[in-house]
């Protein structure tokens, strides 16, 4: 690990602080980006090497997740992968001949990690699969950073009767065990799409973002440029959305990555369970269950999803935490 | 006291109701006419079959009537009749399962807690040294595979390359004797702990080093007490309260969480069962165990939030 590890963000100096918070009560990252707001690169900077990598691997699984999308709906095909669900040892009409493929082969430069069981090119499978990961945790994300954001701001900020029914609905749902309240949900639905997958995943990631956004809310609504804007005679609705919910955000979306991290698993594991998206949508989660079987003749093909599902889940939980500590530490100059 | 009590109480029964309120929901939310999904695509053709449903799911009785009908017979443990596989009680079935399930949650957690309680106290001892920086990435890594993946990795390893243990199946101890039901028990139940070790040993770890900044151990120090008989009598100690927690709630969750282990390891547990009731579409089934392992895990947890407040006299003042 470099010696840069942990460094801590270097807090404002005093005096700076305090005019600033006097004038907007904006914080460094606020949304009218006056006082110095890290750019990119200076954030990737600060990344310790293996934060980095992380990064790095999010983001070609994001592009490659991408990509896989628009060959298929955009390309129709054009674009330089494979079929993910060509058996390529099938009779070809165009060709009158076989395919050159074969079952649980080695990886090699046709196929970059073989094949798996019924001769599809594992590699395009694991690519689309991420397109699966993408959604679920996009779609669970936006669910939790709109809603739960809005709602634990909201009930953070102004208290009373309010924050007791939502929180009390928020703890009925959450006194349910996670995965057992998700498989009741699916078990519903005959029919399981990828768009019904993501929103019934989306729809429970609510309450634990409401209750962290409200941890957070009512922090920052006793500080003092919440109390000197309600001195002055702001609008409550104004403080809301100018003072709490901009304060409130990075550390939910810091909080949007470990729980995208939690998000992935728990679809990946109702796939494996053969209960998320239906076949022959290639899934992380299904290939592994598909691959277990042949285990014993062929260990690589178990290897390069479950590979690809345990980096994703770590680089999120490495990045995830580097912005919270980040964030704490952003919370300790305020 | 009195008052922290009284608190729980009401919150229990507040969170026991709205549990079993959508776990009974569960049946009427279902598209269609709930007596022909519980009936399932085998019997619907059999009038008599589907009157009888109708009749014992009191269909034709609004909702607030069926549910108090419905939880007065849960309350008795009475979970009605799998239609899918007839004659089986729904009870009946919960009860042969659990102990399996119970079983292997209990051996996750103890393997769990004999792993991560030393190298949970090492990384605090040896903070910001490689052994502390070397226990924390493994926890890391613990924490970031899924368990199903470790499941896989175990039976690759120990029923494919060294063919020491069953890769799935399970031998019942009335049956089988001890030894053949740890047999089989050992390798789902090591799957389920490793992300368990995982979150206790970070836990014990932050906990310890908060408490070795604390004066009562400078002053142990100072008598000249030795490292080992500080950090195991009087640094341990506090951090056990929180353990003790994580413990009961995680206890619960497992409960819950063993689904995805008892299918790949072929577990007659409640997960495995649930399971097969959703694919079946054996509505009852899936509602009983729901319900079931729902109203434990609230009960579990309220239990230890109050076995906190009386060994924690400061919660329970406030």
């Amino acid at each position: 690990m470099s010696t840069t590890d942990g460094a801590p963000h270097t807090p404002d100096f005093p005096s700076d602080r305090l005019t600033r918070v006097s004038t907007s009560g904006q914080i460094d990252s606020g949304s009218t980006g006056k006082p110095k707001r890290a750019t990119l690169r200076e954030v990737i900077g600060e990344m310790p090497v293996l934060v980095k990598i992380s990064a790095l691997w999010l983001t070609l699984v994001v592009f490659g997740a991408i990509y896989a999308k628009l060959d298929v709906t955009v390309f129709n095909g054009a674009l330089p992968l494979q079929d993910p669900n060509l058996q390529t040892n099938n009779f070809d009409v165009n060709t009158g001949a076989f395919g050159t493929g074969d079952p649980l082969e080695s990886p090699s430069l046709s196929h970059f990690l073989g094949t798996d069981a019924i001769a599809r090119d594992t590699f395009s499978r694991i690519v689309h699969g991420a397109w699966v990961s993408l959604i679920v945790a996009g779609v669970s994300a936006s669910f939790g950073i709109i809603v739960g954001g809005f709602f634990g701001s909201l009930v953070g900020y102004v208290r009373g009767r309010t924050e007791a029914v939502v929180m009390a609905g928020i703890d009925v749902i959450l006194a349910f065990p996670a995965l057992i309240l998700l498989l009741a949900l699916v078990s519903i639905f005959e029919v399981r799409s990828l768009t019904l997958i993501s929103l019934v995943i989306g729809v429970l990631s609510i309450p634990t973002y409401t209750r962290v956004a409200r941890a957070n809310s009512l922090a920052i609504s006793n500080r003092e440029f919440v109390l000197a804007a309600r001195a002055i005679g702001t609008k409550s609705r104004t403080i809301l959305f100018r003072e709490v919910i901009p304060n409130v955000m990075p550390t939910l979306i810091a909080y949007a990555m470990v729980s995208a991290a939690f998000v992935i698993v728990v679809e990946g594991s109702l796939s494996f369970l053969g209960l998320s998206v239906q076949l022959p949508q290639s899934t992380w989660g299904n290939m592994i269950n598909q691959a277990r079987r042949d285990i014993k003749s062929n260990t690589a093909q178990v290897l390069w999803p479950s590979l690809a599902l345990s980096i994703t889940v770590l680089s999120l939980n490495q990045v995830g935490d580097f912005f919270q500590r980040r964030g704490s530490n952003r919370d300790a100059a305020l | 006291m009195g008052r922290v009590l009284a608190v729980r109480l009401v919150r229990l029964v507040a969170t026991l109701f709205a549990v079993t309120l959508l776990s009974f929901l569960l049946t009427s939310l279902l598209p269609g006419d709930p007596a022909v999904a519980v009936l399932g695509q085998d019997n619907i053709q059999n009038p008599e079959l589907l009157a009888e449903v109708r009749e014992e799911l009191g269909l034709n009785d609004p909702i607030p009537i069926r549910y108090v009908k419905w939880l007065g017979d849960a309350v008795r443990f009475d979970l009605g009749e799998s239609y899918i596989n007839r004659g089986q009680e729904v009870s009946e079935t919960i009860k042969q399962r659990l102990p399996v399930t119970a079983q292997l949650a209990v051996m996750a957690i103890g393997i769990a807690l004999v792993l991560a309680v030393p190298l949970g106290v090492i990384g605090a001892y040896k903070e910001g040294k490689w052994q502390d920086s070397t226990t924390s990435a493994a926890a890391q890594v613990a924490l970031s595979v899924p368990n199903f993946i470790t499941g896989i990795f175990l039976i690759w390893l120990f029923a494919v390359k060294l063919d020491l243990l069953p890769a799935s199946n399970w031998n019942r101890i009335s049956d089988k004797g001890l030894s053949a039901n740890l047999k089989t028990a050992i390798l789902p139940a090591t799957a389920l702990a490793t992300t368990q070790m995982a979150i206790f040993s970070r836990l014990v770890r932050a906990d310890m080093i908060a408490t070795l900044k604390e004066n009562y151990i400078l002053s142990a120090r100072a008598k000249g007490l030795g490292d080992r008989y500080i950090l195991m009598r009087h640094a341990l100690r506090p951090s056990s309260l929180s353990l003790m927690t994580i413990v009961g709630i995680n206890f619960g969750a497992l409960l819950g969480g063993t689904v995805v282990i008892e299918t790949l390891f072929a577990v007659p547990g409640l997960g495995f069962r649930l399971i097969n009731a959703i694919n079946q579409r054996d509505i009852l089934v899936i509602q009983g165990i729901t319900v079931f392992v729902a109203v434990v895990y609230v009960v579990i947890n309220t239990v230890v939030d109050l076995l906190y407040a009386v060994v924690d006299p400061r919660i329970r003042r406030g």
